[in-house]
């Protein structure tokens, strides 16, 4: 199977980037190279076989539901590293508009 | 004297005995940094030289008033740019994390602070640990030290680098397909991916959460287990982290290997492996045999679908870690953006490189409604037969060997403008982060004067034996701690 230019297209919008004319073009290219090398799978009977997601077979590991008061010193070391940031808050764009 | 020579153990017992201080082995390695670090590129972040030495000059004063000090306290080692690191610049070679300063240190930034360890500065990667050559670093490239015009692997080729070239005494990288073990087969020295869970992986820069581990690269196996003697046990801020009891790995060195069991995969000397290769690694094999081992070869017939496996997995999980890069709340952010979700796209488009994008794009793919079940679900099954391909063989077997890197290092541009052909580079790692197992890779002969590897993978958690059975290799092996004559430009 193939994927078209437009299907990547949606992917990008997915996973948030912004690609450029000749990025949606390579990427088409490579993605197709990559794919068709990765139907290699379709050849596996794969039937009854559980899927593994996780190699430790850990149990949930909890804590207690109780916020953490340390760490709070670190705020300004924080926002520091933010590109903007306002009144203690990181300050975006609008967020609320319509997009175009 | 050009202390940098000695392996980590060599200067910590140097250290010891007062033959040596921290400021001269840490002069020492600034000194060659000096000379060959031009050349290698291995740091992305070196540290301020002063600041460094005054480091060394605390733990000698600390020395010196009879503190009780950790056994690696004076050494001075590289991290991959990975790893966090307080106030230091992390970028994982990425334009998108060019200045960021993290808050706090990773769990084995932590680790290495309390032995007292002298970090000299952050090593360079491919852009967010993908990649086998630190070609896709946003800066630049490192350089192999036994040939410049060659990569030294990756994505931990700058920590393999330096390792290798003398610039520290060893350094820390991450494996999530063979990021630690490829560099280290492609620049002569000791790379080890722990079991899943051994090492807590709180302050990692997260690529693929499944399949990352931070491992040490480092001189000869006696330096790899005393690192792991520092970094591993368990952290309850990483929750795949394994609570068990801590070992002592370097009790296992100069233990007999009489009677432990080796299989050999004939799967994995198969497809695409440079011939020369084999007959260094085989040759190496074969004295195990002298060392009173049976070895036997094995079929591990679902080797071949690991590399789309892998792929599968390790994009699904890294287009979800690599969502928090928006612009938002820390690194780069894109000029004018006129509302919050092109603020989003604009920065993510231009603050990562082509192959983050291509990962990220694949695995958005492979999730999206539609194609979960044919590929991100049948990669999850995949991974099963696998691990039970591994745990067959471990039934019967101590420990499988294989090559680590199916070439020695490789041209650089080379392999750049085809990614199949560099994922290819890692077929022989990448099964043992899908299977959790602990594997190292060696050093054991050269081809054409270029380092070959050779790939051990035990149980998981028998990095004890591992070490064991390398320590042994190794010293019939001849080929620990060797370092390259790097061509220095400027007349040394």
């Amino acid at each position: 199977m193939s994927v078209s230019r437009k299907e990547v297209e949606y992917v990008a919008s997915l996973a948030r980037l912004d690609l450029l004319p000749e990025e949606k073009e390579s990427i088409t290219q490579q993605f197709n190279v990559i794919l068709d090398y990765i139907q290699r799978l379709k050849e596996l009977n794969l039937s009854g076989v559980e899927p593994t997601t996780h190699v430790q077979q850990l149990k949930n590991v909890f804590r207690e539901d109780r916020s953490e008061e340390k760490g709070r010193e670190l705020l300004p070391e924080v926002l520091e590293e933010a590109p903007d940031s306002a009144r203690g808050l990181f300050k975006v764009p609008p967020v609320i508009e319509e997009e175009s | 004297m050009d202390y940098y020579k000695m392996s980590a153990a060599e200067a910590a017992g140097a250290l010891q005995n007062k033959e040596v201080t921290s400021q001269e082995l840490t002069a020492s390695v600034l000194r060659r940094i000096g000379e060959v670090e031009e050349e290698i590129q291995g740091f992305i972040t070196l540290l301020d030289e002063n600041e460094t030495l005054l480091e060394a000059e605390k733990i000698d004063k600390a020395r010196a008033s009879g503190e009780s000090l950790s056994l690696l306290a004076g050494v001075p080692m590289a991290l991959k740019d990975n790893l966090c690191t307080r106030g230091i610049p992390t970028t994982c070679a990425s334009k998108i994390l060019r200045k960021y300063r993290p808050p706090y240190d990773a769990h084995v930034v932590e680790k290495l602070k309390e032995t007292g360890t002298v970090l000299v500065g952050k090593a360079n990667l491919d852009e967010f640990a993908m990649g086998s050559s630190t070609e896709n670093s946003a800066y630049y490239t490192t350089r192999n030290p036994w040939d410049t015009t060659r990569v030294p692997g990756g994505s931990s080729g700058g920590s393999a680098a330096l390792v290798a070239a003398g610039e520290v005494f060893f350094a820390l990288g991450s494996d999530t397909g063979g990021s630690v073990r490829q560099p280290a087969s492609l620049c002569g020295v000791v790379g080890l991916k722990p079991t899943y869970g051994l090492v807590s992986r709180y302050g990692l820069i997260a690529f693929a959460s499944s399949l990352d581990q931070i491992g040490p690269l480092t001189r000869d196996i006696r330096d790899c287990a005393l690192v792991m003697d520092v970094i591993a046990g368990h952290d309850p801020r990483d929750s795949t982290s394994v609570p068990r009891e801590k070992e002592n790995y370097t009790d296992y060195l100069g233990r007999d290997v009489k009677g432990l069991k080796v299989a050999l995969p004939r799967d994995y000397f198969e497809e695409g492996i440079n011939a020369e290769v084999k007959k260094v690694v085989m040759e190496a094999v074969r004295k195990c045999s002298g060392l009173g081992m049976e070895i036997e070869e094995v079929s591990m017939p679902y080797t071949s679908c690991a590399l789309p496996a892998y792929y599968l997995v390790a994009t699904a999980e890294a287009s979800s870690n690599l969502a928090r890069y928006d612009g938002v709340q820390y690194g780069y952010r894109a000029a004018e953006a006129k509302n919050l979700l092109s603020l989003y796209k604009k920065t993510r488009n231009e603050g990562f490189g082509p192959e983050v994008k291509r990962r990220i794009m694949l695995g958005t793919y492979s999730l999206s409604s539609g194609y979960y079940d044919a590929y991100y679900l049948q990669s999850l099954k995949a991974r099963t037969l696998i691990r039970e391909d591994f745990q067959k063989v471990f039934e019967n077997y101590d420990f499988i060997v294989t090559p680590t890197s199916p070439t020695v290092a490789f041209k650089a541009g080379e392999k750049t403008d085809d990614p199949l052909t560099m994922y290819l580079s890692d077929i022989c790692t990448i099964t043992a982060n899908l299977a959790g197992v602990p594997a190292i890779s060696i050093p054991c002969g050269f081809v054409d004067g270029m380092p070959v590897g050779l790939q051990v993978l035990g149980r998981p958690f028998d990095e004890g034996r591992i070490f064991q059975f390398c320590y042994a290799l190794e010293s019939l092996l001849g080929v620990r701690n060797q370092l390259p004559e790097v061509n220095v430009k400027r007349g040394g």
